[in-house]
């Protein structure tokens, strides 16, 4: 079984690549935000874009895009592994 | 009868509403449009009905006051149903809502809103499936084509006769234990609301509840807090994560029996962001389509002012000749009606054409890809991507630019995002610089002013951000599907927000105007000079210049024509120099923001953040109406004006 060992932030993430969600390294209302927008550790993510200039990541998950600045995808933790998508 | 539309964010409540009540909710295709609720009386089956759409919320238990607003709405007035709607195309989502919802005890109705882009999407769902599992009537509609409309409010009818509410889907056993303990605490304590659902929005930790809990049974927090820190050591999670993973989890649940997952084809609405969120090309498309939409404005503005001028002042001349001049009756004739033409030579050549694209650019969801291509920018700025809106809308009227700072999480976030919005010129505004600089000195001094005001923007928000230090934790902005906008909404939208200019401002400035006839009258316009003078004096304007602007107050498009009937020319290049004429559009586009946005600014923000914005916004236009007048002075000779 992979351990956490191989798990990094979303924001260490190639481009285009499926990862799975570890957990949330993030303050209660941020993990909260996060899940309300739906997203929950298990599930698949990946990066699409990133901006530039230190700018926001769009980052892919269950079908819908959002934009996370790069503060918020730091705390979203990620590895390769088999995940859900909905 | 009180029917309340709820639903995340961007799902199309709005639309649908405007669809039933007629078009008197703000509508754009990106979160947070609707911040605060709307309401309107709709007939259904022969009954008059109270409908009332509540801002788009991915939970009850939100974080910023827009979000806020639907739960507070829920519990203090009494809705007969609650008509959820749900974007088919991210149906997870949703239904985690609607399983929060269903918690409420409020009869429950779920319309499936955009099945057209879940088609798009290869996504079936089978519609009575989803109606069994959750046990609330579900039907489907296309909110912007107004299909499945009329069943639905039927069937929202029939439900809320029923007074039938839905019955709730359960939680893990020792929530249930620890909802039921809290629940005979509570004990009809809190009527009208059930006690079940106080009992589960307390343990989550809402803190509205928690607040009035403190104030009417102080005795039962303890208890609340110890229930809580148990289920936090058995979940090993953050309470509220806690209740708001569970119900995603059985959303999930119905969403993999009732959803079939086809075949997904790509569109252009796919490809389109490699283009317009590109690193590179995404700016230059940014600037382009930013050209495109102020030169057309200005184009058309350039095309119809002329010809509809020399109408109002032909049409003026021949009333004057009617009534003569030097009268008191005259005096006061004149002065109305250049309040009316004053109004109609700033909505028909600008404000129209400026709201139909603003309108257009909202609908096709352009916005949210601006705040992602800015984020980084703004966060210079000391706020992060989603205070773009705010800058946004207040090209158009800085009024609903001051309410749409409410999807902002952080007060201070608010503060500085309103501080800023102000600062940028409004349509009012607009026709100022434009009136003036773009008709007197050419389009492209005028573009200047507005790179000027960006740049005095960029610099006030760095100092206001070293007072105000940036700790929110960053951009959270969904992107919404390019749609393409309809005429109808187009057209509706843009009416709506001129109806707001006709009716509530249009007669402030008649009337201002013709108390400034009374005061060229009476002889008392010099005294409000004398007032402005310490600042006109500075900046190098002529004395008469202080009584548009105190007047400018109530509403800036006045300064012009004000200061036309001040300065006793409409002709401006005969009574103002170059310099002046920039100097005096500086000024106007900083100094405090007129009357409306003050009152707004104090009802979002408290009357102390009212007056330090308003200071703010002197300072700031003293300041830069004197670094233009110096570079006007040295570098215009050196262009030849």
């Amino acid at each position: 079984m992979r351990i956490s060992q191989s798990s990094e932030s979303l924001l260490k993430a190639a481009i285009g690549k499926w990862l799975r969600v570890v957990r949330f390294d993030a303050q209660p209302e941020l993990s909260n935000q996060l899940l309300q927008l739906g997203l929950l550790p298990g599930d698949c993510v990946r990066v699409t874009r990133e901006a530039p200039l230190g700018g926001p990541l769009l980052v892919e998950f269950n079908g819908r895009s959002v934009a996370l600045g790069r503060d918020v995808a730091s705390t979203i933790i990620v590895e390769e592994g088999e995940c859900v998508s909905l | 009868m009180r029917f309340a539309l709820i639903g995340q964010p961007n799902c199309g409540k709005s639309t649908l509403f405007n669809q039933v009540a007629g078009y008197k909710a703000e509508t754009g295709n990106f979160s947070g449009t609707t911040v605060t609720f709307t309401e309107s009386k709709v007939r259904v089956l022969g009954e008059v009905v109270e409908l009332v759409d509540l801002p788009g919320t991915y939970t009850l238990a939100g974080m910023n006051p827009a979000e806020r607003e639907a739960l507070a709405y829920l519990t203090a007035r009494q809705v007969d149903v609650i008509i959820n709607v749900v974007d088919a195309s991210h149906l997870i989502q949703g239904l985690n809502l609607t399983l929060e919802l269903m918690e409420l005890n409020i009869p429950l109705v779920v319309a499936l809103n955009m099945m057209d882009d879940a088609a798009r999407l290869g996504m079936k769902i089978n519609g009575l499936q989803l109606q069994q599992m959750l046990g609330v009537p579900t039907l489907p509609i296309v909110a912007n084509k107004g299909r499945g409309i009329k069943p639905l409010f039927t069937t929202a009818m029939e439900t809320a006769r029923s007074r039938q509410p839905p019955e709730r889907q359960r939680y893990n056993q020792d929530i249930e234990d620890a909802i039921s303990a809290t629940m005979a605490s509570i004990d009809g304590q809190f009527a009208p609301l059930h006690p079940e659902m106080v009992a589960i929005k307390l343990l989550e930790g809402t803190p509205q509840l928690i607040e009035q809990v403190e104030k009417k049974l102080p005795g039962l927090l303890p208890h609340v807090q110890a229930t809580q820190k148990a289920i936090e050591m058995a979940h090993g999670q953050q309470v509220g994560f806690v209740f708001n993973s569970e119900r995603r989890n059985q959303a999930a649940l119905i969403v993999h029996t009732v959803l079939h997952q086809g075949e997904r084809y790509l569109t252009w609405r796919d490809r389109i962001d490699d283009f317009l969120l590109h690193p590179l090309l995404g700016y230059v498309g940014l600037v382009v389509i930013m050209l495109i939409f102020f030169q057309g404005v200005y184009g058309f503005g350039r095309l119809v002012e002329p010809p509809l001028l020399a109408i109002l002042d032909g049409l003026t001349a021949f009333v004057i000749t009617l009534v003569g001049t030097g009268t008191l009756v005259s005096q006061i004739v004149t002065g109305l009606l250049q309040g009316i033409t004053g109004g109609v030579a700033i909505v028909l050549p600008y404000l129209l054409p400026f709201l139909i694209g603003m309108g257009i650019l909202e609908d096709i969801g352009y916005l949210p890809r601006i705040a992602f291509l800015m984020d980084a920018l703004m966060h210079k700025l000391g706020l992060h991507g989603k205070a773009i809106v705010p800058f946004i809308l207040g090209y158009g009227c800085n009024v609903p630019a001051v309410m749409s700072t409410r999807i902002l999480e952080e007060k201070r976030d608010r503060y500085l995002a309103a501080a800023l919005a102000t600062l940028v010129p409004c349509a009012a505004r607009l026709a100022v610089v434009f009136g003036l600089v773009a008709f007197y000195l050419g389009p492209a001094l005028a573009l200047l002013i507005y790179l000027f005001n960006l740049f005095v923007i960029a610099v006030t928000g760095k100092l206001l951000s070293r007072l105000l230090p940036l700790d929110s934790p960053g951009l959270i902005l969904e992107m919404p599907v390019y749609r393409l906008p309809t005429l109808r909404t187009v057209v509706q939208k843009a009416w709506f927000r001129v109806r707001e200019f006709i009716v509530e401002a249009w007669p402030v400035l008649i009337v201002g105007s013709i108390v400034l006839s009374l005061l060229a009258y009476f002889n008392l316009a010099s005294y409000f000079d004398i007032l402005g003078r310490p600042i006109t004096w500075a900046l190098g304007l002529p004395q008469q210049v202080g009584v548009p602007l105190i007047f400018g107050i109530l509403r800036k498009e006045l300064s012009l024509i004000m200061l036309g009937q001040a300065l006793g020319s409409t002709n401006f290049a005969s009574v103002l120099t170059p310099v002046q004429m920039i100097t005096f559009s500086v000024f106007v586009v900083f100094y405090i923001p007129c009357l409306a946005t003050l009152s707004v600014l104090r009802r979002e923000l408290g009357t102390k953040a009212m007056f330090s914005i308003a200071g703010i916004t002197i300072v700031i236009a003293f300041i830069a109406a004197l670094i233009a007048r110096i570079i006007g002075v040295i570098a215009l000779p050196l262009i030849g004006i």
